[in-house]
């Protein structure tokens, strides 16, 4: 297990940045706090909106899209679990353009997600593919290099994307 | 006061390159009151319509952001006012129309009695207030709409005029098509 790799917090925040995207919208969530949220509340080139419940940021990223504004929401999955509504009313029905960060809080870095002895865990990717938002495992360093298509996808094609955090990124 | 009275107030106000976000019953009397074509109604979710509009106010810092919220919508988004403070927009505009009941789903009471303007006001709205009274409301806004945001207006109000319930419209892509090429034509 000592040569699990993990992706690099830098180059995920890179990719945020060629994708366009100039507000983040969060609450902390322990898998991406050191590695992207703190980084994120230093970098002068993204506005960091924190808020106080994950349905807001659903909102808020909606809202800005309409400006053309680009923005991605960073929570924990228990705060994605919490949204459904809303990203099934604003996302999924709306037709807009939500892209949001998941940390897999409580998955084993050596396993994949669907293996997880944690129930909640678990249920994330079947529950996302029951509502039909498309998504993309963040685990290793290679899987960084798409951030930016699919987010470039996402407001091309006015849908929601969720990337899933499967282990903690490295801190810059 | 009226709802639809004290909307006739807030139109007098409202200029075209403003924002409008209007929730349930006081969006359904905005529609029948105005043709604002910056009027957002796709707030999707109930409780969501402060947090549509602080999207918009940093979006769009250049404009007015007026948001017609409930007061049952706002108790499902109390976070939103913590929120919305914190973020340092100064243009936005906050009205709850309270008449205490959930008047699109049966007329039911909410669970209890709120002071939402000493609510904002804890959460670090800039200038909060409550009103019951339209001449006193005519009275007060212009020095809210002076004042640098975030602003929060508590209105006590009864229900005005029967206006037809558009749902259809406010889920509707016409409604987001509208608002967007309104959004980004005016912004040229």
């Amino acid at each position: 297990m000592n040569d699990i790799v993990h992706p690099d917090g830098a180059r995920i925040i890179a990719g945020l940045k060629q994708a366009g995207v100039r507000f983040v919208v969060a609450l902390p969530d322990i898998v991406t706090s050191d590695g992207l949220l703190w980084p994120i509340s230093r970098d002068p080139d993204l506005h960091l909106v924190r808020i106080c419940k994950e349905d807001e940021g659903i909102s808020i990223c909606a809202a800005m899209a309409y400006s053309g504004t680009r923005a991605v929401l960073l929570m924990q999955h228990t705060g994605l679990m919490d949204s459904l509504n809303a990203l099934r009313a604003i996302g999924m029905d709306y037709k807009q353009p939500i892209c949001m960060m998941v940390g897999l809080q409580g998955k084993e870095p050596h396993l994949p997600a669907d293996q997880s002895a944690s129930y909640g865990v678990r249920i994330v990717a079947p529950v996302l593919d029951a509502m039909g938002v498309s998504y993309s495992m963040i685990e290793k360093p290679i899987d960084v290099s798409m951030i930016t298509g699919e987010i470039d996808a996402a407001y091309k094609g006015a849908r929601p994307h969720c990337f899933l955090i499967g282990r903690a990124p490295v801190a810059p | 006061m009226r709802r639809d009275y004290a909307l006739e107030v807030l139109r007098d106000h409202v200029g075209p390159a403003d924002i409008v976000v209007a929730v349930y019953q006081s969006c359904f009397d905005w529609l029948a009151l105005t043709d604002h074509d910056l009027t957002y109604v796709a707030t999707g979710a109930m409780g969501q319509a402060s947090s549509h509009a602080l999207g918009l106010a940093l979006a769009c810092p250049e404009r007015r952001v007026f948001v017609f919220d409930g007061d049952g919508s706002l108790l499902m988004n109390l976070g939103s006012l913590v929120t919305i403070a914190g973020a340092g927009v100064s243009n936005l505009h906050h009205f709850v129309f309270a008449n205490g009941i959930y008047e699109v789903n049966g007329a039911q009471p909410l669970p209890g009695e709120v002071d939402f303007a000493a609510m904002a006001a804890a959460a670090g709205y800039a200038r909060t207030g409550t009103v019951e009274d339209i001449e006193v409301f005519r009275s007060d806004l212009p020095g809210v709409l002076a004042a640098d945001g975030p602003t929060f207006t508590a209105l006590k109000i009864e229900k005005g005029a029967d206006y037809p319930w558009r749902y259809d419209y406010i889920h509707s892509a016409e409604a987001r098509d509208r608002f967007r090429r309104a959004l980004n034509r005016d912004s040229r």
